[in-house]
């Protein structure tokens, strides 16, 4: 018999320590940046005014970024295949909240799972970044049989 | 230093993992063994400094840092030839 399956949504959490995140900026610098994190993200990280001291970008921003995206990776779920960390962006808002926006193999892993819709929320304090991300599947037709 | 203790020093360092990286089998999941994600992207980069190259684009995930075996798989294809 065909049924149509309820819609499913998947739910994934993440933390970062600000610290760590500190601590590869100032140990590998823009390498880290640019293999982790998109032109756009860098740029929304970047502190536009800064005192004596204080590092060039908002580094528990960052850490929240990078939870986001581990969270997407449990949303999306991939075995096998996994996407390159800039295939998940976080891109800010004019109101200041966050979309995401997939490209390359995570776009294709979304579109795999039937995915149709991701949000993200983020969260930080000096000792701790958080992120969820909450994602809803289409309803889909699928096979269920009786015993 | 030969290329495994090489990949085993880097993990002590960057890994932040449960157990001494010399305890671990090549097929250990390092992630099972306490690497966070975050931390990974730490080993990479150290890995790079280490050999003196940069991985590939495609090589940015987390499978290629999920053991000993897939890190020495990756540094061999980077550094052939």
């Amino acid at each position: 018999m065909t049924a149509v399956a309820p819609m499913e949504v998947r739910v994934g959490l993440d933390l970062v320590d600000p610290d760590e995140v500190a601590a590869s900026v100032a140990r590998f610098g823009d390498r880290y940046l640019t293999r982790v994190f998109t032109e756009h993200e860098i740029e929304c990280c970047r502190r536009s005014a800064r005192g004596v001291g204080e590092p060039a970008y908002a580094v528990e921003s960052l850490a929240a970024r990078f939870a986001a995206k581990e969270a997407v990776l449990k949303v999306l779920r991939p075995i096998g295949v996994q996407p390159e960390w800039r295939s998940i962006e976080l891109h800010r808002m004019t109101g200041g909240w966050c979309e995401i926006r997939l490209s390359g193999t995570a776009a294709a892993l979304a579109a795999e799972a039937g995915i149709a819709g991701l949000s993200v929320s983020l969260s930080h304090e000096q000792a701790l970044a958080a992120a969820v991300v909450i994602g809803w599947c289409s309803p889909r037709d699928r096979e269920t049989y009786d015993g | 230093m030969t290329v495994d203790e090489t990949i085993r020093s880097v993990l002590a360092d960057h890994a932040r993992l449960a157990v001494p990286a010399e305890s671990l089998a090549d097929d250990t999941d390092l992630f099972g063994a306490g690497m966070t994600s975050h931390a990974s992207v730490n080993v990479m980069l150290a890995l790079e400094d280490a050999f003196d190259f940069e991985f590939s684009e495609q090589m940015l995930k987390k499978s290629t840092f999920e053991s000993i075996e897939s890190i020495r798989t990756a540094v061999s294809e980077m550094t052939a030839g």
